[in-house]
This record gives structure tokens, sequence and C-alpha cells, in this order.
């Protein structure tokens, strides 16, 4: 089972999580027709490759996550809080960037 | 057919300096009902082949009788019934004194069965014929399958075998080795002095791999490494164990058998990094006679020989091609054994078929030369176990010149050593073992930084200081060794003897189109044995390679996939751990007498021993609910209202302090996901409930929406749904027993009306709050105290209330009481299709708020009539009460409903039903016809509201 490296927790089990689907934006409800919003709610692309996707840490922090995956070789390439400001994003690979820290609030 | 009778004469050797038996404890065990015995150490095969039994089994489709073949776990023909246990590897399994054994597939007996009759037909069973017969005609199908069934092999299975303790384990060492030969050994070592944790796994009884068996050198080399390994404290090693399967992140698992203390335990492990140390398991040859008892592999006869003291003939015949096989014929010498005559591939010398009934009496070579003997030893070449690699990602490589398939591209944590990866000398081997459990460290602790670069506030793991820098990571090159490509003789045989397919089979299938591997597998059931493929399918990829004139690395091999080795059920089930939550107040409950109802994972009170009463009592007097798994959520915050607009269906923004309303929510889909009711405690307080087993997934809801869509909205949501006791104090007495527990609240009517909330100090318990809602439809109070008092509460309330006529009441009365006033219970009167307007909740959804969740959809909901619609049912007959779930049927006898609520109602002494109908039966007055499980039909009537009982609600606003 491939682990995910939640932010907040570290890396830990898929068991831990919950998947919640790939990322997509709401249509505006007031606007939407049944075909638009019908495909927000059941199709997925399912592409072989970086996909961006939910995951809710369930288990631990209980946070939504944004995950870049590659659904072929499981890696990760960035994760971040959902609906953080873009200066929060987190990459994964050593040498990366900007770390969470205890001092700043994420939501 | 002459009957060959059973050897008497003991085939035990004396001592050998490599043997696992114990000689000085002998025991007994039974095979077949009689009695033999055995040391301690003994398999069951080595001490049935001591006592000169040469047949263990009947082959699967012809019944052949079958010998040892390899004297290993995946010896195909040893496949015994041990107890009520099938299918028992009886070469592997030890010998326990006062073991039940017996032949599997059998009858009348081994020796003589009559299923063997197959042989003689065996032209119209070639593989594959069950594609092309008993097809038709399809009524006789039941007859096929009961005489099928007799025919088909595996042992037996008792309803009455007893349950055993199966184990679990989370393990997270550094570093796995997958093997204990001496290149595994070697590697955990190498890796134990490093500083690393070690699981070191090894399949048979004792760790050595080829070692055991070998001569005076190999012996004490094997003992220096045990010895080394005992001595290791940080290599932990698994006996008698098998890793079952690769995963991503070497996510592993490791199946230890027959401990003392369970009959399996699973392991699974998170390795670092994965050392693949399988060694080679050996390759059967294929040519007419092949599957003869005495019939059998070079390792085989070694491992009798030295590990057993088993003399595996008395007269023999070696082909051999490889070192191994000449070794077999120096320990057959040893042994006693006549070696009549060595055929030498080297030397381009051949057999070309075995001869024998029930047991082997010649070899005909290819000189034409017909040999007397009762013993075939064949040494062809090795099969390389690459299943961890593969799935590891690797695709291995077939090497023309060595005959065997290699290791190719491994990711950066599997390694790979010993015989799997190439051939070389003893020393060669532990060299490359050392050097591979060096790099192994040096990977794992570049697992390990990653590790904690990833995980916040993450120490710096220690390090040994210096010796890793020193690691180099190239490994030495293990030389490989020139092999003859020895598959198929110029005769026809088995290729699987489990599955009983011969080479003619094969081609038989690539002549009928099969032409592919994976093909010829399904097609022919090939390596579908117990084996799976281990011994048999580098023959098979040999054999549709020569039928299809292509070459082996074309045809390639099947997909290998875990388990490697078969696994219980019992061990991936584990141990079952159930987790539980009770109130506070259950203890009570069960002392007097309640019935437990198990929902969701609350153990809650289903009744007290009369539903019927303690609803009656409810109506009349005073009843006491515990509803303590009641979801409750304490939200504050301003933008409170703004969340209960966005989940619920109906309208929040003018919700005055101290009211309460109820509300429903539906998930985006518009289907009703849940429903409870909220109140305002304060300016910026509110306190929302949903239904028991709902609330873990409110929970995520509200969360959901704040974290993803919200995040700018002032809210703090907390569960409180444990933190509070809740309890229901319903029935006309209600609120003059409150008034004699609940201070500082004026409870008159006009002051406390209905659908208010109010804090209150309740039995002297300050920070209680309670509200009047009316799920039973009694004047009522939902009081919710600080859970650590609950307890107290309710024993007050029993105590005081006791001349009021104050009783409890559980699950079912509250079911019962709310059927009566028609209100309906998400998930039982809806399912995971109801939008809101088919539960009849129209009143409650405001399609003018600016957004909901689900608003799209009832919107589009709003404008249709075509939804199946829920009302409530009136039994004609009032003394049915029809089962829930029974349909309602249309005319034509289609499915036109069904009662979701049904029970007899003890305030109105008939029958009363909620249930979902088609829109054209829906109006009120309607007849339908409700089919009972037992087939026979009843009409009822639909009603015209949901409510049976006092509809106007009279009884709940006083």
């Amino acid at each position: 089972m491939i682990t995910i490296p939640c932010p907040y927790c570290g890396p830990r089990n898929t068991s831990e999580f919950r998947y919640v689907g790939e990322q997509g934006s709401r249509p505006d409800p007031n606007r939407t027709t049944p075909a638009e919003w019908r495909s927000y709610l059941y199709t997925q692309s399912n592409e072989a490759g970086w996909v961006a996707e939910t995951w809710w840490h369930g288990s631990g922090c209980r946070r939504y996550l944004i995950v870049e995956r590659h659904t072929v070789t499981n890696e990760v390439r960035t994760i971040q809080p959902s609906a953080v400001h873009p200066r929060h994003c987190l990459r994964h690979e050593a040498d990366s960037g900007e770390e969470l820290t205890a001092e700043r609030d994420p939501a | 057919m002459r009957s060959t009778a059973t050897r008497a004469k003991s085939m035990r050797l004396g001592p050998q300096p490599g043997e696992v038996i114990d000689r000085e404890q002998q025991f007994t065990f039974t095979w077949n009902d009689k009695r033999y015995s055995a040391y301690s150490g003994d398999t069951i095969v080595s001490a049935l082949s001591a006592a000169g039994e040469r047949i263990f089994s009947r082959s699967f489709k012809y019944h052949r009788p079958r010998g040892v073949l390899t004297a290993s776990y995946l010896d195909p023909n040893c496949i015994l019934q041990v107890g009520d246990e099938p299918n028992v590897r009886g070469a592997h399994r030890r010998v326990t004194p006062g073991l039940a054994v017996r032949s599997q597939n059998t009858w009348p007996s081994l020796r003589f069965d009559v299923k063997a009759a197959n042989q003689s037909i065996a032209r119209f069973l070639p593989a594959g014929f069950y594609y092309k017969t008993f097809i038709k005609p399809q009524r006789l199908w039941p007859a096929y399958e009961s005489v099928l069934r007799r025919f088909a092999a595996g042992g037996t299975v008792s309803a009455a075998a007893r349950h055993g303790y199966f184990d679990k384990r989370y393990v997270h060492p550094d570093v796995i080795v997958a093997g204990g030969g001496p290149a595994g050994m070697a590697a955990a070592l190498a890796a134990a002095e490093l500083g690393a944790q070690v699981v070191l796994v090894e399949e048979e009884h004792e760790l050595g791999g080829h070692l055991k068996w070998g001569d005076h050198e190999e012996l004490q080399i094997l003992d220096a490494l045990r010895a080394e390994v005992d001595a290791a404290s940080n290599v932990e090693v698994m006996l008698d164990s098998v890793v079952t399967g690769r995963y991503d992140g070497n996510w592993v698992s490791v199946l230890q058998r027959h401990l003392p203390h369970a009959v399996e335990r699973l392991v699974k492990a998170r390795a670092k990094s994965l050392v693949v140390a399988a060694g080679l398991i050996e390759r059967p040859y294929v040519f007419e006679g092949n599957d003869i008892p005495g019939v059998m592999l070079s390792t085989a006869v070694r491992r009798l020989i030295n590990l057993y003291a088993v003399k595996p003939g008395e007269r023999a015949v070696v082909f051999t091609a490889n070192s191994e096989g000449d070794a077999a014929v120096r320990d057959l010498q040893r042994a006693g054994v006549e070696v009549a005559r060595v055929v030498d591939a080297r030397r381009g010398n051949h057999i070309m078929r075995a001869r024998g009934g029930r047991g082997l009496h010649s070899v005909d070579c290819d000189d034409g030369q017909r040999v007397r003997c009762d013993l075939l030893v064949t040494a062809v070449g090795w099969t390389a176990p690459t299943s961890l690699l593969n799935m590891a990602g690797d695709r291995p490589i077939y090497n023309q010149s060595a005959a065997r398939f290699f290791p190719s591209e491994l990711p950066d944590d599997v390694l790979a050593t010993g015989g799997i990866v190439g051939d070389g000398t003893l020393d060669q081997l532990i060299d490359h073992g050392r050097a591979t459990g060096r790099v192994a460290v040096r990977r794992a602790a570049v697992v390990a930084d990653a590790l904690c670069a990833a995980t916040p506030q993450c120490r710096e793991p220690e390090k040994a200081p210096g010796a890793l820098v020193s690691v180099h990571e190239s490994l030495p090159e293990l030389p490989i060794d020139e092999h003859p490509a020895l598959f198929r003789a110029a005769t026809h045989g088995i290729v699987d003897y489990s599955e009983d397919v011969t080479s003619k089979d094969l081609f038989g299938a690539v002549e009928e189109g099969y032409d592919s591997i994976e093909l010829v597998k399904r097609y022919t059931t090939a390596t579908m044995g117990p084996a799976q493929g281990k011994l048999e399918t580098v023959n098979v990829a040999a054999v549709v390679a020569e039928a299809t004139d292509c070459p082996i690395e074309e045809i390639g091999t099947t997909v290998w996939r875990s388990p490697y080795s078969p696994v219980t059920l019992g061990a991936l089930a584990g141990r079952t751990f159930e987790p539980v939550r009770f109130s506070p107040m259950q203890p009570w409950h069960e002392r007097h007498g309640a019935s437990p109802l198990v929902a969701g994972q609350w153990i809650r009170p289903d009744h007290y021993g009369d539903a019927a009463a303690e609803a009656r009592n409810v109506r009349t007097n005073v009843g006491l609910i515990d509803v303590t798994p009641l979801g409750k959520f304490d939200l504050r915050g301003p933008d409170v209202p703004h969340l209960l607009n966005l989940l619920y269906v109906n309208k929040w923004s003018k919700l005055e302090v101290g009211a309460v309303r109820y509300g429903v929510m539906c998930a985006e889909d518009g289907v009703v996901f849940d429903d409870g009711v909220t109140g305002r405690l304060g300016e910026d307080h509110y306190v929302m409930t949903a239904t028991s087993s709902g609330a873990d997934a409110v929970w995520e809801w509200i969360e959901n929406w704040l974290q993803t869509e919200r995040p700018d909205w002032r809210v703090h949501a907390t569960p409180v749904t444990s933190a509070y006791a809740s309890i229901n104090v319903a029935g006309p007495k209600s609120r003059e027993l409150l008034l004699r527990v609940a201070e500082g609240i004026d409870l008159s009517p006009h002051t406390f009306p209905y659908m208010r909330v109010r804090s209150a100090r309740i039995a002297d318990i300050d920070d209680c709050f309670m509200w009047r809602i009316g799920f039973t439809g009694e004047l009522s109070y939902e009081i919710h105290v600080p859970a650590a008092y609950g307890m107290f509460v309710w024993e007050t309330l029993m105590e005081t209330g006791e001349d009021l006529g104050v009783r409890p009441f559980g699950v079912e009365a509250q079911r019962i009481l709310r059927l009566e006033k028609g209100h309906l219970i998400v998930g039982q009167d809806t399912d995971g299709l109801t939008k809101a307007y088919a539960a009849g909740l129209s009143w409650a959804i405001k399609l003018d708020k600016d957004d909901f969740a689900g608003k799209p959809e009832l919107v589009w909901q709003s404008t249709r009539e075509d939804y199946f619609r829920l009302v409530g049912l009136q039994p004609l007959d009032e003394s049915l009460v029809p089962a829930e779930g029974s349909q309602i049927i249309d005319d034509d006898g289609s499915i036109a409903g069904r009662i979701t609520s049904s029970r007899m109602s003890p305030a109105l002494d008939r029958s009363i039903c909620l249930g979902q109908v088609a829109p054209h039966l829906s109006a009120a007055g309607t007849t339908v016809t409700v089919k009972l499980p037992d087939g026979s039909r009843m009409p009822a009537t639909v009603t015209t509201q949901h409510a049976h009982f006092d509809p106007e609600g009279a009884r709940l606003r006083g």
C-alpha cells in the first residue's frame, strides 16, 4: 500500500486516509445544467499520469489534502492542504521549498 | 494389472552428517489408518519413504499413481489430508505424535483407485475437454455436476473443524531478506553489522538453503553462518515463513506458519529495503513416464538422503546436466544405491522414457539401451523464482546460454543476491550477499532520510558514524555458468503434475489457436495448480516456444502474482477488533434486563422485555430513553447560520436565540443524507444534532465544506456526541418529572414552548441544556448532561419519578412511537436514491436560497412527478404486520414500491406502515397490493398523511 506524505503528520499508510476524488471545481449551482452537474458528481477522467486529487486524512489530522500523484508509479509530487493559498504549497522532494511550520495557520 | 506389494523393508539409512531428524525422539502416526513410525524432524513423506512407501497420491485428472518428485514444499504429488486440514504439503509438514494422515481424492484406496479408469479414456479428456463436453443438454448440468464433483481433486473440509487462533503483527525493519540460504544469511549479517534492524525470512524449517544437503565443507560453512546469525541480536529470523508479496513502497507481507500459539501469523512489514535471495528451484524434465513413482529430481534425492537419512531407491539411473546432478550421484553411492547408469547431457546423451505402472521399472536411453532401475534422477536445470522481483516491476530477461531467466531492472529499494542473480563458488555467492546487504543498508538510510524530511518536526535519525559513507554502491559481478537448455525430451510427458497437463496438450492448444502463453495457461490450466507455475512455467514456455517455433524470450512467462505461497483466510482475517461504544448509563440498562441492540459501533438497549408496554407507558405516564449516541455538534462563530443554510435544505438565518428547528441534509446529488434538530443557544453558539449512525459522516461533511469550499467562513465545529449523555424524557407527565429536578428554568408552556432550547441546571449538575422536541409525538424534553454525570442524572430521574410511573423505554419502543406519528427515519424510509421531494419534505425545501448542498438536483426534481413517494399505508387486515422490505406490486406483477417501516401499534391496536410507492399509486385512498416474503399478497390503503396517531400533533405542543 502506498503512503501519502501528509504535511501535518508525515508519510502515512493510505489506510489512514479516504480517497475523496479527482480535483475539480464545483460548477455554479444556479447556472449549471444537469449534464454538467452530473459530470462533476460522477465522471472521473482517470488518467494514467499526474493527477490532482483530494485525500482526507481521517485517522490522522482530519485535513483535506490536494495531492498530485502519478497514477502509474504512485509517486507524489506535491501535497497541500485543500483550498489554501498557493504560497503554502508543499513540495515532497528532499530539496523542496517551503515547509509548513507550527506557527503558520494552515487554514 | 499386477499389483506391486508395498515394500515392507525399511529404507532408513544410518546417521548422516547433516540430518535434521532426532533419533532420540521416535513416535508413531497413521497413514490411511495404518500405523507408521517417525523421528522428530521427519516430514510426513520422509517418514513414509523411510518405511518404503512410494505412492502418496493420485493425479488430478487421470488418477495416475504419484510419488516423490521434489521432496520439498512444492512437491505436487505429496499433497495430503492431515486430520481435518486438507491440501497439506506432505514433504514439508513435520510429523507430530498421533498425526492422522490420509491420501486425498482416492477411492476406494490409494493403491487401487477406480478413477484411474480415466486413463483409458484419456484420449477423450485432453486439456480443455470441459469446454467442449458436458454442455448440452443444459438440463443435465446438475447430473454432470454431481458426477464431476467426485472427480475433483482436493481434500475434505469439515464444518466442525475448530477455529484456530490467527495472529497479526506489524514490523518496520530497515532490511528484509527473503531467503535464508548462504547469500541471504550473508546479506542479513552484513546489514546487521552496520547497525540495521534485519528480518530474515526462510521458507523451510532451518536456515541454509542448498547448503543443508551439501558436502562436509558446505556443512561447516553452514554451521558457521548459522552461529553468526544466532549471535546477531538485530537479526530476527522467521523460519517456516514466506514473503508472500511485495507491494508499493516495500509494503511486504510475510506469512509465518505453525507457531506454537497460533495457526498462522500474517506479518505486515514496511521495509526500507528488500533483499531477495530466493535461490533457484529445480526444474522437472518433460518426457514419457516422467510422473511414474521413482522418477524424481536431484534435489529430492539429496534432501532425502542427507536431511532425512532415507534411501530413495535400490538401483538408479541419473540423467545429469549440472553439478547438482553429479553431487546426487555421489550421495546415492554413499547411501548404498546402485547407480546403474549416469546419462550425461553435457556429453550429448539423453533419456527417452521411463517405464512402469505403480513404480518405475526401467528407463530407455537415446542410444537404444533399456536400463532396469527403480529410481530415475533428473538434474536438467533451474528456474529463478523471481516472483517478488516481478511484483516490484521487474521483467526478467531470458539468458540463452544459462537457460534461465535473470532479474533485470529493480527499483531502488529492492535488491537481489545469490543464485537468483548468478552462479559462482560458495565464496563468491557469500561475498555477493555481504556486499548486497551493505548496499541494502545504505539504501535504507536514504529512505529513512526521506521519511524524516517529509515528517514535520522529525529529528535527524542517528546514523552509524562513517560506516555508510564507505559503502560502495557497485556490487561484485557473479559469473553466469553455461547450462544446456533441457526442457523436453524427444517424447511427450507431463508438464503440470498438479493439473495433469501434458506437452501434447500444449501442442494441441497451440494448434487450436491458443498461441500465447497467457491463453495456453487459461485454456489448459497449466501453471494453475498449487505450485502456481514455480515448477511448470518455464517448461510451458519452452513447449509453447517449440510448438510456435518462437524463441522462449518471445513467449515469456505468465504473470507472477501474490501470494507467493498459499495463505489461509484465517491469517488474512487475523484478530478482529471491533470497537464498542456505549453510553454511561449502559450498566444500568444491563442490570435492568435490557436486550442489547448493536447499532453501528454503539450498544444500545433495544427493549427491557416488552416494547409495546414501554410504548404505552410513554403515552400514558412518562418514559426515559437513553439517546446518547445521537450525533451532537457544538457550532460556534459568526458564520454558523451560513453553514446551516448551506448544509440543510431549509432556512436558518432567522433562528432566534433559544429556538430549535428540524433540518434535513441532502448530499450534492439531492439524496437525503441525514436529519436532526439544531438549536441556537447564544449569539454565535448553536448545537446541531444528527442521527446516531450518521454522526461521523455529518462531522466529515461539515469539515469537508469548511476546509475545501468555504475556508473563509469563521466557524468552529466540535463533535460532542460522547461529551454529553442524552436522555429523552417523554410522556404527558414529563414536565411534572422535570420540574422536580430542573433548576433555574421556567418550564411552563408559554415560557418554554415546543421547539425551544434552554441551558439548565439538572439534578444539581451545571452546563446541561434541554430542548422540547417530539420524535415520539408526546410532550417531551431532551436533556443533555455532561457525560460524567449521565448515570447520576438517569438514576435520579428514575427514583424521583417512581410515583409518576416512570419507566425506561428502548429503541424498539421509540421506533413504534415515531411510526405512529409518521416520522421518517433516514436510511430506513429513505434509501440511496431518495431525493428530498420523494420523502415528502417539500415543506422544508427552500429553493429560493442562494446555494445549498443538493440544490441543483432538487430544482430539477421539483419540476418532475415521476419519482416514488413516501406514504403512510394501512393494511386492510389490521392484524397483519407485513415484513419491512415487502414489495408492493402493480397489477401486471411489476414492482411498484416497498414497505419501509411496519409495526403493530399499541396506541391504535392495529398494524401501521410507511412505504415508498410509484407515483400513480400514491394518491390517498389508493389500494395497493403488498407481496409478503412467503409469496402471499395482502391489500393496504394509502393514508392521507404519514401520521397514523394524533396527526395534528396536539399532544406535542401542550
